[in-house]
């Protein structure tokens, strides 16, 4: 016997009881902190905090572990956190070429001034898992760079004094910059919006598609330029006050990539230009960050438009894993008032057919013994 | 009192809930033109900004909604820093940048077309109109009939602006773009969306 | 984990912060003077997930105020998950009176249902929408609906639902049938069954569209013209059911097919809860409704 039951709120008391308690695990293993994470799963937090758009790594930890180590979940916590937030100001625009470089590597050039600075890099690692971290040995002190690091001017600034490389973007003098955060999108968008929702876009997703055009669709003819990672200042201008406040400084990983361009109808034989910029330290992300920007500018410099990565709706509408997961996952919700719609449909259908079917055999019965 | 402290004095006594009342005011305003919502005195603006047309700026307005303000607001330092002060809006440089127009004496307004129409792509880029009206009783009276109206609904705001009718008239044609008006007595508001139509009164 | 909560994370009243909510009244008043178009809006992330009410919650958050009663469906049903979730969120977070019937809520929020009791003047209906285009699924770009809508080019619609009746002998859209709104915009009424249509048209309550995921809120203030879009040769209609309700005897109301047993046996009962307790109380009986009478707490008022 069918009984409307009034269980969905115990039930779902219930479950999130037990989420929490699977969260924990066996109580015999001491809680994580979130200092732990911080120091030791970084890169994890610098993820968290580049698409959940908020540079705060103590609440980047929290997410990981109240999300139980699943990161687009531990996004979406900071981002549906972030978006209650009140705006005090816009900080002016970071200047990367004044970065604290703890990385930088150029593939364009052997040497080059800064020289090339391999950083923290799992590049060059053998990738042999190692059981004396499961044992918790003694990592030796890093060696410290003697004297004060030579100034480390761009790659694209060395290339744009030869007037080789186009210049650095398009907006008018005074164009303030979009936020996405703020304003719904409109497409076609202009880049500055545009690097945005790449920013913040999912990490795998542009990835792969960096990755396809790699592969020929919609060959980019790319160069990592430059990739370099550290510390920049953050400055806000303050109405009342005649200089601009610094506010400390954030990590960030950037990467200018560039490409080869015969020219077009608008523009003469030159590199253009890729960019990638994200949170913390994340040169997956933001080298494809910088293939997807350059392919997405195909219609500004001419190209033809022929491969998902150069297809602007496409790539931002689905870039935002927030968003994708819940609506993927949203499938999983009650559907059966739409469902009992479709399967009327079907069955009266399906009878109509049947009868139709029926009626055919009959007549064909009737023909051969006529 | 001075200047800083007029600017500063008679907005909201509580941001989150007078906010909420007034724009649930003029929601239902909006949904149900030429109906009237009260609403109680939730700001105290220097003049000649009413409270009710005070209130909906408080309500509405912010850093992201350029403000066009008539010449006799635009005339009163105070009451543009009172403005700048609670709301944060920007004042826009024409009114066809404006977000919101604030209109103290509707009688010697420009015309309605002067004002941003939304496009037809995006006609939700329009300027809305909130006028400060002395009453909604006692001027011509104007038949309503259209969305949100069951049959007709009829309101006579005094001091409108010259050939409202036919000004309006216009706005309908320009449907889906055109302005929206918030009309503000002392003491209720009434709406008039693009899509509220004004029907001659013949025999 | 310390047992003591740490101030490292505060929330706002009513989840989303001041500016957010004039962001979102302010489309809410443009979609109500523009009615069935869809007013962008720069959602925000909610702490639930897109695609599970986000688009609607962000509109319930917006216009409600402390004397407000709610009521949250899904599916048609106070009791299913989601409609449970939605509604705890906001006694937390608004500490409204919330309410499982129809009559008594000023604000009833839901996702795939217009309840069956007919809706009043003062009440808001506050619908999820998962994919506000109506167009979308024929033309997929954004860029290019958006130009149907502008130049009121509908041609696309049409030809698919002629499409349908050429196939299969009729219209073969069951839910989310694409409506036309005071003869101008082609409006998408949300995933409801076509079987609520008819109740959109001209109701006296207010109704808004929230789509968080896609960013878009449109309304249709009351007294409102709803047509579905049909031929002439092929008019709209809607469900019918050849049982009533097997619980209240319903009739001409959405009924759920409920499985029985696994050997084909099933059941009809209403898809609205709260209409078919109604009726029960009244004394309403189907043929397989229980003894035991319904003693349910309906209204919870705030605290």
């Amino acid at each position: 016997m069918y009984v409307a039951v009034k269980g969905g709120e115990a039930a779902i008391r219930n479950a999130h009881k037990l989420l929490a308690d699977r969260r924990r695990g066996d109580r015999s293993v001491p809680t994580l902190r979130l200092d732990q994470i911080v120091e030791q799963l970084a890169l994890g937090a610098d993820r968290v905090m580049s698409e959940g758009s908020l540079y705060d790594r103590e609440l980047a930890a929290l997410a990981i572990v109240q999300a139980r180590g699943d990161m687009i979940e531990a996004i979406f916590l900071v981002r549906a956190y972030r978006t209650t937030l009140p705006r005090f100001g816009y900080t002016r625009a970071i200047d990367t070429g004044t970065m604290l470089v703890e990385r930088r590597v150029s593939a364009t050039y052997k040497d080059l001034p800064g020289g090339q600075l391999l950083g923290p890099t799992f590049d060059y690692t053998h990738r042999l898992l190692d059981p004396e971290l499961a044992a918790g040995g003694e990592v030796a002190e890093p060696e410290q760079r003697a004297g004060e690091a030579e100034a480390m001017p761009r790659v694209s600034a060395i290339l744009a004094r030869e007037g080789l490389i186009e210049s650095d973007g398009d907006m008018p003098e005074d164009h303030v910059p979009g936020d996405i955060t703020r304003e719904p999108l409109a497409f076609p968008m202009a880049r500055d919006i545009r690097l945005q929702a790449l920013s913040r876009g999912d990490e795998g997703f542009l990835l792969a598609l960096g990755y396809s055009t790699q592969r020929g669709y919609a060959r980019n003819h790319p160069f990592v330029g430059e990739v370099r990672i550290g510390e920049v200042e953050l400055a806000l201008d303050v109405p009342e006050l005649p200089f601009a406040v610094p506010l400390g400084s954030i990590r960030v990983t950037e990467c200018q990539m560039v490409n080869q361009f015969k020219g077009s109808a608008k523009a003469p034989p030159q590199f253009t230009r890729g960019y990638g910029l994200v949170f913390g330290q994340s040169e997956r992300k933001a080298m494809a960050m910088a293939l997807c920007d350059r392919a997405l500018r195909a219609s500004e410099l001419g190209e033809d438009v022929v491969a998902a990565a150069q297809d602007e709706e496409f790539v931002i509408s689905h870039s935002d894993n927030v968003q994708a997961t819940g609506f993927v996952e949203h499938l999983k919700l009650p559907h059966y008032v739409d469902f009992q719609a479709e399967l009327d449909l079907v069955r009266r259908m399906r009878a109509e057919h049947d009868a139709r079917e029926n009626a055919g055999k009959a007549e064909e019965k009737r023909e051969a013994a006529e | 009192m001075d200047i800083v402290t007029q600017a500063i004095e008679g907005g909201f006594a509580d941001p989150v809930f007078d906010a909420q009342t007034v724009f649930r005011a003029v929601m239902d305003a909006m949904a149900r033109p030429g109906k009237l919502q009260p609403l109680p005195v939730f700001t105290r603006p220097p003049t000649p900004l009413s409270a009710t047309a005070g209130a909906i700026a408080l309500a509405l307005c912010d850093n992201d909604t350029p403000l066009w303000l008539d010449p006799a607001l635009q005339a009163s330092a105070t009451v543009k820093s009172w403005l700048g002060f609670h709301t944060g809006a920007p004042l826009a440089n024409t009114p066809a940048d404006a977000h919101f127009a604030l209109i103290a004496t509707p009688a010697e307004m420009m015309a309605l077309d002067g004002f941003s129409q939304g496009t037809q792509d995006y006609p939700d880029r329009s300027t809305t109109l909130i006028l400060e009206v002395s009453d909604l009783v006692s001027g011509a009276p104007l038949l309503l009939e259209g969305p949100g109206i069951e049959k007709t609904a009829t309101i006579a705001p005094a001091q409108m602006p010259r050939h409202f009718v036919e000004q309006w008239k216009q706005n309908n044609q320009r449907f889906p773009r055109g302005v929206d008006i918030i009309l503000a007595t002392s003491e209720a508001i009434a709406c008039l969306p693009r899509t509220t139509r004004i029907k001659t009164m013949e025999a | 984990m310390t047992a003591q909560p740490t101030d490292i994370a505060t929330y706002n009243f009513a989840y989303l912060d001041e500016q957010t909510k004039r962001m979102i009244r302010r489309a809410i008043l443009k979609g109500i003077a523009i009615p069935g178009y869809q007013v962008p809006f720069a959602s925000r992330e909610m702490p639930m997930p897109y695609g599970w009410g986000t688009g609607g919650v962000q509109v319930t958050a917006s216009i409600i105020g402390p004397d407000d009663v709610l009521k949250v469906i899904d599916q048609g049903a106070d009791d299913t998950t989601n409609a449970v979730s939605i509604r705890a969120f906001f006694k937390k977070v608004a500490n409204v009176a919330v309410t499982t019937e129809t009559a008594k809520a000023t604000i009833i929020q839901t996702r795939h249902r217009i309840p069956e009791h007919p809706l009043s003047a003062g009440q808001v209906l506050v619908y999820q929408v998962p994919i506000p285009e109506p167009l979308r699924f024929l033309e997929p770009r954004e860029t290019e609906t958006r130009k149907m809508h502008a130049l009121e080019e509908y041609g696309l619609i049409h030809v698919k639902l002629y499409e349908d009746i050429a196939k299969h002998g009729r219209i073969a859209t069951t839910y989310a049938y694409p409506v036309k709104v005071e003869g101008r915009y082609v409006m998408d009424p949300s995933p409801t069954p076509k079987f609520d249509n008819p109740k959109m048209h001209r109701s006296p309550a207010l109704q808004l569209f929230g789509a968080g995921r896609e960013k878009r809120i449109y309304a249709l203030p009351p007294f409102t013209d709803v047509v579905s879009l049909d031929f002439e040769d092929h008019p709209f209609e809607v469900q019918t059911f050849d049982q009533p309700c097997a619980l209240c005897a319903a009739e001409n109301v959405y009924l759920d097919e409920v499985i029985l047993d696994d050997h084909g046996g099933h059941m009809f009962v209403c898809s609205d809860t709260d209409h078919c307790e109604k009726r029960r109380e009244q004394g309403h009986r189907g043929h397989l409704a229980p003894e035991i009478p319904l003693a349910l707490e309906k209204t919870e008022p705030a605290q």
